[in-house]
């Protein structure tokens, strides 16, 4: 008996800080943006219980187009994280030798180490017109006047990738890591040609990691704000945006609780569709090994 | 050379390092075709390097490797008809049994009507039908074992690599399964390469065995060959029982080698290939089973040697039971004994007397 | 079981402890929520030597925020905010975020008199003063005399000549600006926010029209002077700071108040609802308003201060710059941000919506 109540203290007491964080950290802040998001302002300091914050969102094309922009972004950023992600992941598992692979770790991690702003602003020196790359390309004669690439979509999508692509490699190396050198092997030994081995061994094998890179990807790009606000151009929108401005600038909490309301549920439906489009399913994404 | 006799594979004068360390040091052998050969060596001495290098994982540094007489150094490993059963099986954790099985046949473009037809027969012939549609981790150890073998044999390979298949099967699987894989090889009709360090194994499956030590060959030969007539010092302690002793060279004639041991007995031998000279140090094998034992009086076995002791110990293990023997010289002898019923004429304490023929006893100049 | 419930009585204890601490510090902490120039060390470390039992602790923020921060705690939080002039009265009617001054506590002989009788004349509701001013500036534009000699206005922004090399921020103040530059007087339709709104939807026209001229919108000060520096724009909406700075490196870049008026604002000081060191904060108002540390402050912040001759007290080389920029006659000109009435931000938040989101123009 004394036994058990020991163990059961233990267990409570290892569980203590994770549901403390879940509930403090996670969910009640949740619950408050939920809360506040069905409030409809009638008067100054006068509120009634509404859907109309969402119905005007629904009313509002500006909005929900950010949003779906912000997705379709998100998703690309996600693809080509992969495709970069994925052979570094790989060289770093399966090739490197072990000391160029811590190296190569922490040159991963070298995006991460300056604060998104200074990130944002290294990207700006070097892509504005009379920045750097811009520079370059006219000494070299490559070009012959000044080029801006800067304020474009693109200059988004590439400062994105740079900015998650960590996320991308680290599972997907945890996954190769656990893989045996001889499934490879045996690949190539049955006939395999390097597209069969890839397609039909590696990334099945990986296949949890790539999921679980995936959604932390795209999860973060569609949440980020200071990346997509500082390069993107004139009509670039991004729904982390529209959040702000609601809360701050406009005052608007109610709307921006809407808003990040919206960005949760509507973010989490992808990651769904494309649990199911992949086949895959959260359970064996998180808990296999 | 392939003319003379059709030899599945041949490896000439094949040579591996690492860095400084040479892992396999100038291998040659060749296999005829349809028969099973082992390699037997303890761990680390390089028999994985040798396989890989056949399988084209590896390159060698120097020699040639020839698959059905022709050289395949510039084949890439997808291209060699050779192939491999791996230490842990490597099985596709992401396939079923059939997908495991189909994986080659679609890698070499078969009809999906064809596939179907051969993955069933191999299952069928390996004793497992209609298993296409399990998980691999719901097989048994015995029958991952036995995929692991179709997978690669419904691509009619001209050799089969095995690499210590059975080393992570318990005691009781693993003597059905030598068995049974000697069966499968008669079956398929196919070469086998078999890798292992456990000689029972090598011994009992294999119509032809390498000893290998330090990156090298020590000696290739039938069973019985390596068994009654090892060529070296290290095959003969490594392949079966043998009670050892070391000692010089007292005297020495075309039959026999007089030599006394370290504890002052002195031993007759035959001595192998090379004729150790007197003075020269030597290490003397006999095996447990060659020794007759006698209690109390003295036997005959004109010509032989001869050792008086106190039995120290019985240790009864069926067929395979043995007579712990304490010599005057402190040192513990082995003798075979068959206890019909009982430990018999003998009990712990008793004084015997040893007694074997000099024809037994093999002797060869210490290595190293 | 008895170990481990010491073990968590004496962490429990622990805790107690080191929230006990950080509660009660013993010097009293003056928490103050400003702009990025308003505090610079030299002004904390003579004000803490002076009143050595007050620790200033500074936050930096910007109008919105400020806001928002106080709102998300009903006024606690903070001793002392600096907000706009036009930011105060429509947030304290809806939610209430300051408390009154006691005017007795400020020595209020050092005040510019227009400043003040303005400020307070926008913060005053049922009678109660909720601000004082600290410093001004102004919006206008800032122009590369050498590219764009004869730019006047807001309206040159737009204008084709300089098609993708002017800039602006997507905020308030250009929606202002364009609005007086088209011939309407937003502050007057602040009273009919149905006129407002009309005025809204022609400026959003026009600035969506004009967004095929812009190069780029800018988002912070640093942002704007590399534009403008790099010489990959000749002409941006600016703060007039801004553009001081910008004039040292590069005289050719000059300050230029709008022909329709220069868009100015009055920082201010006000107190939190739920403040905790009001005398710490009316001494620190009293201490920045001194003659030498309004220099100290002019230099870092590059805005004139709300006392007499505020102007005179610049640092040299941006009085050169203030001195480039204005006449008389600008002054004159000069348009104080009118108290933003409530459901305005909404409106300008929309129509700044509608703008970035429209494409090409
Ligand atoms: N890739 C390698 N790099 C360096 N040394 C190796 C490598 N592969 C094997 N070796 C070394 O070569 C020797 C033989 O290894 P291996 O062929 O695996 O032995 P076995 O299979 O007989 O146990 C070992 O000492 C091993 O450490
Ligand atoms: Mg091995």
């Amino acid at each position: 008996m004394p036994r058990k109540d020991a163990d059961r203290l233990s267990l409570i007491l290892l569980m203590t800080p994770l549901l403390l964080w879940l509930v403090l950290l996670i969910l009640l802040p949740h619950l408050g943006i939920g809360y506040l998001s069905l409030r409809e302002k009638v008067a100054p300091r006068v509120y009634h219980f509404s859907f109309a914050n969402y119905i005007d969102f629904l009313h509002e094309p500006i909005y929900w187009n950010t949003l779906l922009r912000t997705a379709w972004m998100s998703i690309l950023v996600t693809v080509l994280t992969l495709f970069v992600g994925f052979p570094i992941a790989y060289y770093i598992a399966k090739v490197a030798g072990r000391r160029s692979r811590a190296a190569l770790f922490l040159l991963c991690l070298v995006p991460l180490w300056v604060s998104d702003l200074v990130r944002a602003f290294g990207w700006m020196m070097l892509l504005r017109e009379t920045g750097i790359v811009s520079g370059l390309l006219q000494w070299a004669g490559l070009s012959s006047g000044p080029v801006e690439m800067l304020y474009n979509d693109v200059t988004v999508i590439v400062g994105l990738v740079y900015t998650v692509v960590l996320f991308m490699i680290v599972p997907i190396v945890s996954t190769l890591d656990g893989m045996d050198n001889s499934l490879i092997e045996a690949g190539y030994n049955l006939g395999g040609s390097r597209l069969t081995v890839l397609r039909r061994i590696i990334v099945p094998y990986a296949m949890p990691g790539i999921v679980a890179g995936c959604i932390i990807v795209f999860m973060l790009t569609a949440g980020s704000y200071l990346t997509p606000v500082l390069l993107g151009g004139k009509n670039s929108m991004w729904f982390t945006e529209q959040i702000y401005d609601q809360f701050i600038t406009r005052y608007n909490w109610e709307g921006g609780s809407t808003f990040g309301i919206l960005l949760l549920v509507f973010t989490s439906l992808v990651v769904w569709a494309g649990l199911r489009l992949s086949g895959q399913n959260l359970a064996t994404t998180v808990a296999k090994r | 050379m392939s003319s003379e006799q059709a030899n599945d594979l041949e490896c000439e004068h094949l040579t591996k390092r690492f860095g400084a360390f040479t892992a396999v040091d100038d291998v040659s052998f060749e296999i005829p075709s349809g028969s099973f050969f082992s390699i037997l060596g303890p761990s680390g001495c390089g028999k994985t390097t040798l396989m890989r290098m056949i399988a084209g994982f590896e390159d060698p540094a120097a020699g040639d490797i020839r698959i059905k007489g022709r050289s395949v150094l510039g084949t890439p490993p997808n291209r060699r008809n050779v192939k491999m059963v791996f230490q842990h099986l490597a099985l596709f954790p992401m396939m079923n049994v059939g997908e495991n099985i189909a994986y080659g046949l679609r890698c070499a473009g078969v009809g999906r009507s064809d596939i179907e037809r051969r993955v069933r027969d191999v299952l069928e012939r390996i004793g497992l039908p209609g298993v296409e549609g399990k998980e691999i981790n719901q097989l048994s150890g015995g029958q991952k074992q036995r995929i692991a073998i179709a997978r690669c044999m419904v691509l009619e390979p001209d050799v089969l690599l095995l690499d210590e298949p059975l080393g992570a099967l318990d005691l009781k699987l693993r003597e059905r399964m030598k068995i049974e894989l000697k069966l499968l090889q008669h079956q398929f009709d196919t070469t086998f390469v078999y890798i292992t360090h456990d000689q029972s194994e090598a011994l009992v499956m294999s119509d032809r065995v390498a000893v290998m030590n330090g990156g090298r060959f020590e000696q290739i030969g039938a069973p019985q060959e390596l068994y009654n007539a090892p060529g070296t010092a290290f095959v003969a302690g490594f392949v079966g029982d043998s009670n050892r002793w070391s000692g010089r060279v007292v005297a020495a004639d075309a039959e026999a080698v007089q030599v006394e041991t370290a504890g002052g007995a002195r031993l007759l031998c035959r001595p192998g290939a090379l004729r150790p000279a007197p003075g020269e140090a030597v290490e003397v094998f006999v095996r447990p089973e060659a020794i007759a034992i006698a209690g109390g009086g003295a036997g005959e076995g004109a010509g032989g040697n001869r050792l008086a002791g106190r039995v120290d110990s019985l240790l009864f293990n069926g067929a395979a039971s043995r007579v712990l023997v304490r010599g005057a010289d402190d040192r513990l002898v082995e003798v075979a004994y068959a206890p019909e019923g009982g430990p018999g004429d003998f009990g712990p304490g008793d004084a015997v007397e040893l007694a074997w023929a000099a024809a037994q006893t093999k002797c060869f100049p210490s290595q190293g | 079981m008895k170990s481990t419930r010491a073990i968590l009585l004496s962490a429990s204890a622990a805790a107690l402890v080191l929230l006990a601490g950080t509660g009660g510090a013993e010097a009293e902490t003056l928490r103050l929520l400003t702009w990025g120039s308003y505090a610079p060390d030299k002004i904390v470390e003579a004000f803490e030597k002076k009143y050595p039992d007050i620790h200033v602790e500074v936050t930096f923020s910007n109008n919105e925020e400020m806001i928002a921060k106080l709102r998300a705690t009903g006024g606690a939080g903070f001793d002392l905010a600096q907000p706009s002039h036009d930011r105060i009265y429509a947030v304290q009617k809806e939610y209430g975020l300051y408390k009154p001054l006691d005017l007795s506590k400020i020595d209020m002989s050092v005040f510019e008199p227009k400043l003040l009788e303005g400020v307070k004349a926008n913060t005053t509701i049922d009678g109660k003063v909720y601000a004082v001013p600290h410093q001004w500036g102004t919006s206008g534009i800032m122009v590369d005399k050498t590219k764009a000699p004869d730019a006047k206005g807001w309206g040159d922004l737009c204008n084709s000549k300089y098609k993708g090399r002017t800039s602006m921020r997507l905020k308030r103040t250009i929606l202002l600006g364009t609005a007086f530059s088209m011939g309407y007087d937003p502050f007057a339709a602040y009273g009919d926010l149905k006129k407002y709104q009309e005025i809204l939807d022609k400026v959003a026209d026009k600035l969506i029209a004009c967004k095929d001229n812009i190069k780029a919108y800018w988002k912070g000060g640093d942002d704007l002077a590399s534009l403008m520096l790099s010489g990959e724009v000749v002409m941006s909406e600016t703060w007039d700071s801004t553009a001081y700075r910008i004039y040292n490196q590069n005289h050719n870049i000059v300050f230029v108040p709008p022909e329709t008026g220069a868009l100015a604002w009055i920082d201010t000081f006000a107190i939190p609802a739920k403040g905790e060191a009001d005398d710490a904060a009316y001494k620190w108002i009293n201490f920045v308003m001194q003659p030498e540390m309004v220099k100290l402050m002019s230099a870092s912040s590059g805005a004139v201060i709300a006392v007499k001759n505020g102007k005179d007290m610049l640092p040299d080389d941006k009085k050169a710059a203030y001195e480039a920029a204005w006449t008389p006659e600008d002054v004159q000109r000069l348009k104080f941000f009118a108290n933003i009435p409530p459901g305005v931000e909404d409106m300008e938040g929309k129509t700044l919506e509608k703008i970035k989101a429209a494409t090409g123009g």
